[in-house]
């Protein structure tokens, strides 16, 4: 019996061996060790034998199921390996098709330009205001030492709707609204940004609709050599650490003294080129001390207070900064124009 | 203002800067000098030669055989042009010499005859068109008789003088002068300025024998001084003045004309010359204008004026209008003997009425305009007279006759150098203001620290101290300012609760894929009244237009953001960008008054317009087009971001299509619209079918309040039920969803649709909308019995109040 036992493991191995996928498997593992299976029926003869040799034999025939039994694992686990790599090999993909889209918007040019003037001064504590886009005469410009009759009123085109109202030509009213505010009690920094409008024909570099950010600070002691500070602050930040800015003295009816800024060119830092048309410096933005009429009209003692003010223009700085050079572009809305500032 | 560096040097040094030098010392100091001119490209070996003989070219019947003295020799010169003669001066290009575009001259033979050389017009020596004076425009140049044989011609031609072109800030009139550049000039070279000659032979005639002067209103004519110079003899002017004439930018006239204009451009001073003779009568008298009285101007212009314009009259008729241009009445003519010179004071903002009345702008009206110097208007008059004297051959009559109420006084501001130090934030030295303060050439007193300046009546701009911290600052150097940070009092800064949420708004509308625009404000009649959602409609506002419009597209306030960004969306289109999704934040100006007497109500509304393809796929087939639900689904995802709940209504609306259109609602507010165009309007904008919103973004800023704070997260497991029932086609989906929850309440916690089906196995008329329940206990796990009473309990509720029933 017990050559029996050993002939049925050597067969069982052999064909365990040969078997090439699961079912068969399957069908050698009930053919041994099934209820049928030819090891069981030999187990059945254990009855028939001496109690003496039932122990000896029984052991040689747990080796064997074991032996098959581990066999077939064995196998199993290999054959099940070979099925699922079958398996994923039969899945594989062209993984350079192109992948499933999702939808990707994005601000407006400036709209960012506007976002990242604005992080910027609220770092350094300024708050971000708004008005009115229609303003009244007082506001756009008597209170901003522009009385009826100045010649500075020139300067810039209006658009009226009646004599005292109109669309406002810059957002320096804003500047006479938050002083009004804060009644001339405290010191208060501030910038805001908006829409401005004047009568000029749309053309490359002209938009009778436009941006602005008005920058406003007033307190005790507010010096030019602040005013210096913020805006190289400003223009590092903005346009890069390596460009320097210079100021020119310049006039605006609501700041005395007033300046220019410029900054060096990224092309030839300071050398001149055609970029900057040989001077070497590109105009920024206007700025100024607060005019001390302007700070009385807004309710500030101005032997008491002093301030700063500032005025910048986004489309200008967008242009500088991404090389726009239309600036109808701004407000054409080329889905081929909006999608070049997607990225982050 | 245009300054010719040559003429500058009549009153102060130069020497020594190079024109792009000054133009950028200038330019950094407050003048921006916005170009520098060459009256002439270089050239040498160019000099004044005499014909002494001038024959036909016995080979060419257009060209001439001339013999030319240049001083060291006599050189043969063939010349083309027609109009050289024998005994006139002109200018020789001798062999060697180079004209501009390096232009080498030559001995060369033409028509077999030796020519050593060339007789040159200016464009040859490279002069532009408007620097060459009218007669000498085509052919050769000819120096007057005095001009000095051999010698080189540039200081006739003025041709190397270099033009420095001010672009001058309305306070700096006092650049409007070349004395006043000087001044300016000198200040930043630490230059003295020399004054021009002012001196005059006086006959014994006297002024007031021929003349008397009366002035109506002292206000509008503080000073009017009269001239009277007799037997003047009208010609050319000397070629420099016309030369420096031409750099200004001004044609020279005749020598009378010439000297005004000189005058005006070196003083700054209007000066005008009016035909002695032909004024008829004894007297000017300066008055304001008759209403609908006629003038007809130098330019030949008949001018019908009102009371607002000052004229001066001979006591019976207008004969120039005040300080803005002469009458044709009174020109100086080739025949006029003598001349009445008026150098007047008139009031800026009456002059300024008259320029905008009569359109009319001279060189004279801008400089009344823009304010001139008290102190130089007499002075003015004197120069004039000095110069006619000396080239006009003019007797100038004893005295002046003028009427005089002008107060010349200096502003006198008073700083110190403690507060400049701080307003400045510099450390400048008492002795250095004082030193800043000289080379500006103001008066002072000086006691220590604190300075009394006496600010020169050519600085009509200087009256405050601010003034003059500018002054001392800008010669001190903006260079020189230190850098500082505010130092004051701490202020927080930062978004308001509106901009954050705003930029909250942005960037969700750009995470689900919509591009923001800028759309203009400014609309035209026909889109004024397109898209106006609902609640605007209820407020009956009224179109607020331009008082003068640029154009039409651009003429009245919008009151709706939808027209201008489906124009961006037609403009796309037209260049085949077909699949958009735009949004737009931007004011709507709302107002009831027909005439507008305060500030419209000005409303953000936050809207978008979807067109196209929606998704698209290259290669996987899944293009999906912007439909009404794709715009709904981003509409809701935003307001579920905000947390408000918002309910959609059916709706017509003009212009909107009228099946695909719904009302949008915050609680009982309406606050929008969205829906499909109406085709009738997508192709009158040439549009594809497209889809748009419109929401009232204000209200939804005030309304929204979310502060988030946490829920438990449920510790009971949920269960869904689905449920499906057939209803009438007209029947809402969303209203039974809405009575779902109702009844479900409180263990449905979320009612969804997951399938609309109509078609076979359903009777006409009828829809099948299938809904998926989830239920929820916070407190404890669920029992099927509570679920299944629930579910019972809704699809009797539903059957009966839509009239549905379950699709098994
Ligand atoms: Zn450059």
């Amino acid at each position: 019996m017990q050559e029996q036992l050993k002939a049925i493991q050597q067969e069982a191995l052999a064909n365990i061996q040969e078997v090439n996928n699961l079912k068969e498997l399957q069908a050698i593992k009930v053919s041994y060790l099934g209820k049928k299976g030819s090891l069981t029926q030999v187990l059945r003869g254990m009855g028939k034998l001496s109690p003496e040799e039932r122990p000896i034999v029984g052991e040689v025939a747990n080796q064997v199921r074991e032996t098959i039994t581990s066999a077939i694992d064995e196998k199993n686990t290999v054959l099940e390996n070979a099925a699922l790599e079958e398996k994923l090999q039969a899945e594989a993909i062209d993984v350079t098709l192109p992948g499933r889209p999702t939808k990707v918007g994005g601000p407006h040019l400036l709209t960012k330009v506007i976002e990242e003037i604005e992080d910027l001064f609220i770092g350094l504590g300024f708050e971000v205001r708004e008005g009115p886009e229609v303003e009244t005469d007082y506001f756009n410009f008597e209170a901003l030492n522009l009385p009826k009759n100045h010649p500075a009123r020139d300067m810039q085109d209006s658009f009226y709707i009646t004599n005292e109202l109109l669309l406002r030509t810059h957002t320096s009213p804003v500047q006479a609204r938050t002083m009004k505010e804060y009644k001339g009690e405290k010191g208060f920094k501030m910038i805001c940004p908006g829409r401005v409008y004047r009568r000029d024909t749309d053309d490359a570099t002209h938009s009778h609709q436009f941006t602005q950010i008005e920058g406003l600070y007033v307190d005790k002691d507010v010096k030019m050599s602040d005013l210096k500070g913020v805006l190289n602050l400003f223009a590092k930040k903005m346009f890069g650490e390596d460009r320097d800015i210079r100021l020119r003295p310049s006039f605006f009816p609501f700041t005395e003294p007033s300046v220019e800024m410029d900054i060096s060119c990224k092309v030839c830092h300071g050398n001149g080129c055609s970029v900057c048309k040989g001077t070497g410096w590109i105009e920024i933005l206007g700025a100024g001390m607060v005019h001390p009429n302007v700070l009385e009209m807004g309710g500030y003692d101005p032997k008491v207070y002093s301030g700063f003010a500032f005025g910048m223009g986004p489309e200008r700085i967008a242009m500088l900064k991404y090389g726009v050079n239309d600036i109808r572009q701004f407000y054409l809305n080329d889905s081929r124009f909006l999608k070049q500032f997607h990225q982050a | 203002m245009l300054v010719s560096l040559n003429w500058l040097k009549e009153y102060v040094d130069i020497d020594g800067v190079s024109p792009e030098e000054l133009a950028d010392k200038v330019t950094r100091s407050g003048i921006e000098v916005d170009n520098i001119e060459y009256v002439a490209e270089k050239s040498s070996n160019v000099v004044i030669g005499f014909v002494e003989s001038c024959e036909k070219h016995p080979n060419a019947d257009k060209l001439n055989l001339c013999q030319v003295d240049v001083g060291e020799e006599k050189l043969q010169i063939i010349c083309g042009a027609p109009n050289v003669r024998q005994g006139q001066k002109v200018a020789v290009a001798k062999p060697g010499a180079v004209l501009p575009g390096n232009f080498k001259i030559k001995r060369a033979k033409l028509r077999g005859i030796e020519s050593n050389g060339m007789i040159c017009s200016l464009q040859e020596l490279g002069f532009d068109e408007k620097h060459i004076a009218k007669e000498y425009a085509e052919g050769i140049f000819v120096f007057p008789n005095d001009a000095p044989v051999g010698e080189s011609v540039e200081p006739l031609l003025n041709s190397s003088d270099a033009i420095l072109e001010f672009d001058l800030t309305p306070n700096r009139a006092d650049c409007l002068s070349m004395l006043g550049v000087a001044y300016e000039v000198g200040a930043l070279l630490e230059k003295p300025v020399k004054l021009p000659s002012e001196e005059v032979t006086s006959t014994e005639e006297k002024a007031a024998d021929y003349i008397s002067v009366k002035v109506e209103d002292e206000n509008l004519n503080p000073y009017y001084g009269a001239f009277v110079i007799k037997d003047v003899e009208i010609t050319t002017s000397p070629l420099w003045m016309q030369n420096y004439l031409l750099a200004a930018g001004i044609r020279p006239i005749n020598n009378v004309v010439d000297i005004t204009n000189y005058v005006l451009l070196e003083y700054g001073q209007p000066l005008h010359a009016f035909d002695y003779d032909r004024l008829n009568s004894k007297e000017i008298v300066v008055r304001s204008a008759k209403q609908d009285e006629k003038l007809v101007t130098l330019d030949d212009v008949e001018r019908t004026l009102n009371p607002e314009n000052l004229v001066i009259t001979n006591g019976e008729e207008p004969v120039a209008l005040a300080g803005v241009m002469g009458g044709a009445n009174s020109e100086v003519t080739i025949a006029t003997k003598n001349i009445l010179l008026e150098a007047a004071y008139f009031d800026s903002v009456s002059i300024r009425k008259t320029v905008k009345a009569t359109g009319l702008r001279s060189e004279a009206s801008t400089r009344y305009e823009k304010g001139i110097d008290p102190n130089r208007v007499k002075r003015a008059g004197i120069r004039a007279c000095h110069l006619l004297e000396k080239y006009a051959g003019g007797k100038v009559l004893s005295g002046v006759v003028e009427y005089d109420v002008l107060d010349r006084s200096e502003k006198e501001v008073d700083i110190d150098t403690d507060t400049i130090n701080n307003r400045l934030g510099t450390n400048i030295s008492s002795d250095e203001i004082g030193n800043i303060l000289n080379r500006l050439q103001f008066n002072f007193d000086r006691n220590e620290h604190h300075f009394k300046v006496f600010a020169p009546t050519r600085r009509g701009d200087i009256t405050i101290f601010e003034d003059m911290l500018e002054e001392v600052a800008r010669i001190f150097g903006y260079d020189n300012l230190p850098y500082t940070l505010p130092t004051g009092s701490a202020t927080a800064g930062g978004l308001t609760k509106s901009q954050l949420l705003r930029r909250a708004v942005k960037s969700y509308l750009e995470g689900v894929g919509l591009l923001e625009t800028r759309t203009y404000s400014l609309t035209s009649e026909t889109y004024i009244q397109k898209l106006i959602s609902n609640e605007i409609k209820d407020l009956n506002p009224e179109p607020i237009s331009l008082a003068m419009p640029m154009s039409e597209e651009h003429k009245y306030l919008r009151l709706s953001v939808l027209p201008e960004l489906l124009k961006s969306i037609s403009y796309n289109l037209a260049r085949n960008q077909y699949n958009l999704g735009y949004y737009e934040i931007g004011s709507i100006f709302i107002t009831n008054e027909k005439e507008l007497t305060k500030q419209p109500n000005e409303q953000l509304r936050l809207s978008g317009a979807l067109t196209g393809k929606w998704f698209e796929h290259p290669w996987q087939m899944e293009n999906k087009k912007v439909d009404f639900y794709v715009v709904k689904g981003i509409v809701e995802g935003l307001f579920e971001h905000l947390e408000l709940p918002i309910t959609f209504k059916q709706v017509q609306l003009p212009d909107m299509h009228p099946g695909r259109t719904a009302s949008l609602w915050l609680g009982d507010k309406e606050i929008g619209f969205m829906g499909q165009l109406h085709p009738a309007l997508e192709k009158e904008m040439d549009l594809k079918e497209t889809y748009v919103f419109d929401i009232n973004l204000e209200v939804v800023l005030q309304a929204h309040h979310h502060e988030p704070s946490y829920t438990q997260i449920p510790r009971y497991p949920s269960v869904t039920r689905d449920i499906a029932f057939v209803l009438d086609q007209e029947v809402h989906a969303g209203d039974v969803q809405v009575a779902i929850a109702k009844m479900g309440a409180p263990l449905v916690k979320q009612v969804n649709v997951f399938d609309l089906y109509t078609g076979e196995n359903l009777p006409d008329g009828k829809k099948s909308v299938a809904y998926n329940l989830l239920y929820q206990d916070p407190e404890k796990t669920l029992v099927d019995e509570e679920v299944e009473k629930s579910y019972q309990e809704i699809i009797e509720s539903v059957s009966k109040q839509f009239n549905a029933y379950v699709r098994s």
